[in-house]
């Protein structure tokens, strides 16, 4: 048997048995969300004992080296014994200070946090309330901006978005993790054409990576498909419109699947980006960003027309998922 | 006499012939769903390594990692025509990198010397 410590009490994991379920199961609090090692909500510290270089997967080195881990992936030999303790240490208090309505099913929230996060466009953080339900967004802000910018999509059911449409008011106490995730602009190969594509709240990343692209001085063309079910799953739509008559290398293109018209393409995300790829992509970076199964398929699409894996970066976006395995509307 | 691995121009060589490789065995039919794969990363690193072993590099391959590797392909029915296909895309990988012929010949045929294994027969 294995076994894991929390604040002077040990608590025997199942075989096979992860170290948050483990928890979780004795009726230990600890934040998470995807349960799947990507949101970093259930991130922990070793304090004494091993902790498995698994559970550290895609953690930032210095991270790494102060044993933060995982909890969700962190699973244990048996026989061992790992004590560990919260990562309130990485975590920064934050106010909400505002709550805006952008679509039917969309908010735009905005939070100050007490200290600057040192962070990239397109990457993203978790969103702790006060009682540690936790959310992994998407940062649509730029770090320069004062504000951090969330674009949460209301989930029927949701426990944080529907917190945040209803409940939170300006000036509530929460508290934000991160940021975390490798999607981001980076300088060099300023010509280099630019491909942003993402339905729904995937747009939030790409509305600060093509921002941040743009300020830094990108003069190669950038192309923004923001897709959506029909017209009304649109958003931010005259704000990206002013952005394109400003910049000549920026082209901004909505689409639906139905209902288009009035500078709104129609038709599949996926065949429209078809559309502006040359033959042979040869120095071309993509961006791909929202629901899971929208995502992986682009980035195999984009793959087989020619792109690198390393110039193809995805973020997707995964819901939270309860004990005992994914369940749907959750999040 | 160095290994084709090294003729080739060793891991630079595999980095370029992995992208090609995996591309033409995805858009095949007859052999893609052996090869989807979540993670893309993953699944080339994994392609990468036996690229690296069919031209004698670094490897820590055995005949046994080919067979239980494998084993639960077999059981969802990967055979020869299978394996012929993954082949015929090494094989067209290194042509289309302009490989010798002399060189393709031998890297086709320790690909073949591991078909009874991947096979699992």
């Amino acid at each position: 048997m294995a076994r894991v410590k929390v604040e002077s009490t040990w608590y025997p994991l199942e075989p096979e048995e992860s170290v948050l379920d483990g928890l979780l199961r004795q009726g230990v609090a600890v934040p998470h969300s995807c349960r799947a090692g990507a949101c970093q909500s259930c991130m922990m510290r070793g304090v004494a004992g091993n902790v498995p270089p698994t559970a550290q997967s895609g953690l930032k080195d210095t991270l790494k080296a102060r044993s933060y881990f995982l909890a969700c992936m962190c699973k244990l030999p048996e026989g061992t014994g790992l004590e560990v303790a919260g990562a309130q240490d990485l975590r920064v208090p934050a106010r909400i200070t505002a709550v805006e309505q952008l679509t039917a099913d969309v908010l735009r929230v905005s939070l100050e946090p007490e200290a600057p996060l040192d962070y990239r466009a397109g990457q993203y953080i978790t969103l702790l309330r006060a009682d540690g339900l936790a959310r992994s967004y998407s940062l649509a802000s730029l770090p320069r901006e004062k504000h951090l910018e969330l674009h949460v999509r209301q989930v029927p059911g949701g426990t944080m978005s529907g917190w945040l449409a209803r409940e939170a008011r300006p000036g509530e106490q929460v508290a934000l993790q991160g940021p975390a995730g490798d999607c981001f602009y980076v300088p060099g190969a300023s010509e280099a054409p630019l491909l942003l594509a993402g339905t729904g709240t995937g747009l939030a990343p790409l509305y600060g990576i093509a921002r941040d692209a743009l300020e830094q001085g990108h003069t190669g063309p950038l192309f923004l498909f923001h897709g959506a079910r029909e017209p009304g799953g649109l958003y931010l739509v005259e704000t990206l419109r002013e952005l394109a008559a400003r910049h000549a290398n920026f082209h901004y293109r909505p689409n639906v699947l139905c209902g288009g018209g009035d500078g709104v393409e129609e038709g599949s995300i996926e065949a429209l980006v078809r559309t502006i790829l040359p033959k042979r992509p040869l120095g071309w970076r993509a961006y791909l960003c929202g629901n899971v199964e929208g995502v992986l398929s682009l980035r195999k699409k984009l793959f087989l027309a020619g792109f690198s894996l390393k110039d193809i970066h995805a973020d997707a976006f995964l819901p939270s998922t309860p004990p005992g395995g994914p369940l749907a509307g959750a999040a | 006499m160095s290994s084709v691995y090294e003729q080739l121009g060793g891991e630079p060589a595999m980095a370029a012939a992995v992208e090609l490789f995996y591309r033409k065995v995805l858009a095949d039919d007859r052999i893609s769903h052996y090869f989807e794969d979540v993670d893309m990363d993953r699944q080339a690193a994994k392609q990468k390594a036996f690229l690296t072993m069919v031209c004698g590099g670094p490897s820590h391959y055995s005949g046994k990692d080919m067979r239980e590797g494998h084993r639960h392909l077999v059981k969802r029915g990967l055979n020869d025509i299978h394996f012929n296909a993954v082949a015929e895309h090494l094989q067209g990988t290194l042509e289309e990198l302009g490989v010798s012929a002399d060189l393709v010949r031998q890297v086709m045929a320790v690909a073949e010397g591991a078909r009874a294994d991947v096979l699992n027969r």
